[in-house]
């Protein structure tokens, strides 16, 4: 199966030079997505609504990271800054039916799905009113009622869970589709392949999406993985494969939004890599100045940064001012700036409610089925 | 009552649990057309079809992952190890994913999952093939653990482990997959997670133990009456997490001397913790230090000279008892 590799941008990607680059008869020589039938789709109100999502991640996310420094919040914060138009575009093409699982790097995806900041930010200061109480921290939000199934700081670890998702979702002969993301360093997991062999054996509508940010931690593509681009491994399991710009929210859409039909016209899945960026190191506990320059982190800021770009775009279509963009972007300030509020007069959770959510029996008592000790505390 | 083997009492609980949920369904290497490298599943693949007997590759990593996946959507499958030993392939979706989920999301998901397979000994199919992970399990809060030793209880707990809302392990035995035992019919026999069982009473010495290692207790309490006079009760734990520390307890009050038996290794074996339990809670009872038979501590040895010694058999068992009265 031929794989489809939007080159266009390719040799000013910061990971241009280790790539080796596929011929592809179908290859989309086009750098414009805009007049794609997905993104034409789109009116004003809706592309003004997709650019405030992108700054809104990044407003929330320095926000956090100042949180941190102050020393609110502890453990790892894995910012997604330079990655917002891959959570955004991808999150903008699910209908209802669609579901969407990552990995720790999940602040942008929470907030796509619409968590709302506080809720967010309360549960990286470890508060009880955080998404989950405190009890998952940055690195396992969850969503379910947003069909946001987390949230998983296992590399490698959501890929069979994702899988499990879609396999529900046919079994039970709904329409959707999983939406699983994933890292570059991600893919050299074993379980990554046991999945992609079942998802492409069973029909799975789950569509595996390699977030290439060009780095594990602070080992480079070219270092950990051999055999690129990294989603031509999909090709050895008869998976569709393609690469795609991730700083261009139009591209992003249209690449998601096509591999999510496939899933749920033909239950087939795919493997979709979008070439992106981190612009802060792995964590903020890496002072990121081992393995990279700072020319290179500086050329894509200049150049791809995913929401200078989309801005840029929408003043030219006409949709968006230089104005309004300052509104918006001061108003996500604000709103983060509120959610570090919240967080702030939030209570921790009770010691009391340590014990709470482990099991779905001792939380129900009055339904309680089972006898004997679950715990084992010196508590009698 | 019919009496029925162990393998097809796991068989009905399983075949009665999918004609009455949706949600259920057999996963695992071999389970439909192989009929079950045990044959536990024989018949349900005819009954129930393909999509609810499901054949998986030899992926123990992706396709539990796959069923706690599906179990956070709301199915409830079964995962069927070949051996328990291979979930350590698998750890992470079992430890990490399936444990954990529900306390990482604040109680906003749940994992209604089983998994099941053999884990133990005295097969001769040496070390990679004959763990027993109940105390990893047990060791995993999230988790819940049991360890059917008859008929009756692999049906009655089987049936209850597929109803519960939390993951379960459940820990067959080969060796036990023949024993035969009467085994209630009716729709709704449930046993509940968390009841040991007081398979014989006595008064002298309580032999506390889970798994195969229940006969064997059972043959050292005859030896013991027959040859010694001395009157033993052999307390099955059937289940491990929950753990039914009441009748531990109440057999120790009765007896005041207590020998644990297990194949588990013994470092931090389930009876390292029972043997805690009991002295914190029953210390002035004893009239001596609990004792333990464990699988000898090195990995399972393959040759029968060795391995039938390693786990702990009869004479091992009457001896350490003897050093207690
Ligand atoms: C199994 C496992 N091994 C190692 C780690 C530590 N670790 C966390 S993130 C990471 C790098 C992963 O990189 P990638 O998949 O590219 O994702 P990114 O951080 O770039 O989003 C490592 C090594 C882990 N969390 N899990
Ligand atoms: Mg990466």
């Amino acid at each position: 199966m031929e794989g489809i590799y939007h080159d266009a941008d390719l040799k000013d990607s910061p990971v241009s030079e280790k790539k080796t680059v596929v011929d592809s008869p179908d290859i989309a020589q086009t750098s414009d997505f805009s007049n794609l039938p997905i993104n034409l789709q789109l009116d004003s109100e809706e592309k003004i609504r997709l650019y405030s999502q992108m700054v809104r991640i990044r407003r929330f996310e320095e926000r956090s990271l100042r949180a941190y420094q102050q020393g609110h919040i502890g453990g790892f914060l894995h910012l997604y800054i330079g990655q917002e138009a891959v959570a955004v575009g991808s999150v903008s093409v699910m209908s209802e039916d669609d579901h969407v699982i990552t990995a720790y790097r999940d602040h942008g995806h929470a907030l796509a799905v619409g968590m709302d900041m506080d809720e967010c930010m309360a549960e990286l200061f470890g508060k009880r009113t955080g998404c989950s109480k405190g009890k998952g921290g940055s690195m396992h939000f969850f969503a379910p009622d947003k069909n946001f199934w987390g949230g998983h700081g296992i590399v490698g670890g959501q890929t069979p869970l994702g899988l499990g998702i879609a396999y529900a979702l046919k079994h039970r002969k709904k329409k959707g589709a999983c939406m699983c993301f994933m890292g570059d360093g991600a893919t050299n997991q074993g379980p990554f392949y046991e999945s992609l062999n079942l998802a492409s054996l069973w029909g799975l509508p789950v569509v595996y999406i390699i977030e290439n940010n060009g780095y594990s931690m602070g080992t480079a593509e070219s270092r950990h993985s051999a055999g690129e681009p990294l989603a031509r491994r999909g090709e050895a399991f008869d998976i569709n494969w393609s690469v795609h710009q991730g700083h261009d929210l139009y591209e992003v859409r249209d690449a998601i939004n096509n591999a999510l039909v496939l899933a749920k016209e033909s239950s087939s899945p795919s493997v979709l890599e979008i070439v992106t960026y981190r612009y802060r190191g792995h964590s903020v506990a890496d002072p990121d100045q081992t393995y990279r320059s700072k020319e290179e982190i500086e050329e894509y800021k200049q150049n791809k940064d995913p929401i200078n770009l989309f801005r840029d775009k929408l003043i030219s279509e006409g949709v968006l001012s230089d104005e309004k963009a300052n509104l918006l972007d001061q108003a996500a300030k604000d709103e983060a700036e509120a959610s570090a509020e919240f967080a702030i007069a939030s209570p921790f959770p009770e010691v009391s409610e340590l014990m709470d959510d482990v099991y779905w029996e001792t939380d129900n008592p009055d339904q309680k089925v089972s006898s004997g000790e679950m715990f084992f505390e010196s508590s009698r | 009552m019919p009496e029925i083997t162990y393998r097809e009492a796991l068989n009905q609980a399983l075949s009665e649990e999918i004609s009455r949920d949706p949600n259920v369904v057999l996963m695992g290497e071999e389970v439909a057309q192989f009929k079950g490298s045990y044959k536990v599943s024989e018949g349900l693949l005819e009954k129930f079809g393909p999509d609810k007997i499901i054949d998986t590759p030899i992926s123990e990593a992706a396709f539990s992952g796959l069923a706690v996946g599906a179990a956070m959507m709301g199915m409830r499958p079964v995962v069927e190890f070949m051996f328990w030993s291979f979930c350590y392939v698998a750890f992470d979706q079992i430890f990490n994913n399936a444990a954990s989920i529900r306390y990482m999301s604040g109680g906003l998901i749940n994992v209604p999952i089983v998994f099941r397979g053999p884990a133990n000994g005295g097969t001769n199919v040496g070390a990679t093939h004959s763990h027993t992970p109940e105390n990893f399990a047990a060791n995993t809060p999230g988790l819940k653990v049991i360890c059917p030793s008859t008929p009756a209880d692999a049906k009655g707990m089987m049936k209850a482990a597929i109803r519960d809302n939390d993951p379960v392990c459940v820990m067959e035995n080969t060796i036990l997959y023949n024993l035969k035992g009467e085994v209630p019919e009716e729709e709704d026999f449930i046993i509940p997670l968390g009841k040991a069982r007081t398979v014989c009473q006595g008064n002298d010495l309580s032999i506390i133990a889970h798994g195969r290692s229940v006969m064997v207790a059972l043959q050292v309490a005859e030896t013991l009456q027959e040859k010694h006079g001395v009157s033993v009760e052999v307390l099955d734990l059937r289940s491990i997490r929950p753990l039914d520390l009441d009748a531990i307890l109440d057999t120790v009050r009765k007896t005041n001397r207590v020998l644990l038996v297990e194949e588990n290794k013994p470092f931090c074996g389930v009876d390292s913790q029972i043997a805690y339990l009991i002295q914190e809670h029953a210390f002035d009872h004893l009239d001596a230090p609990v004792k333990r038979v464990s699988a000898i501590d090195v990995p399972q040895a393959y040759s029968k000279a060795l391995e039938n010694f390693q786990i702990p058999n009869h004479d091992r068992v009457l001896a350490k008892a003897m050093e207690l009265l």
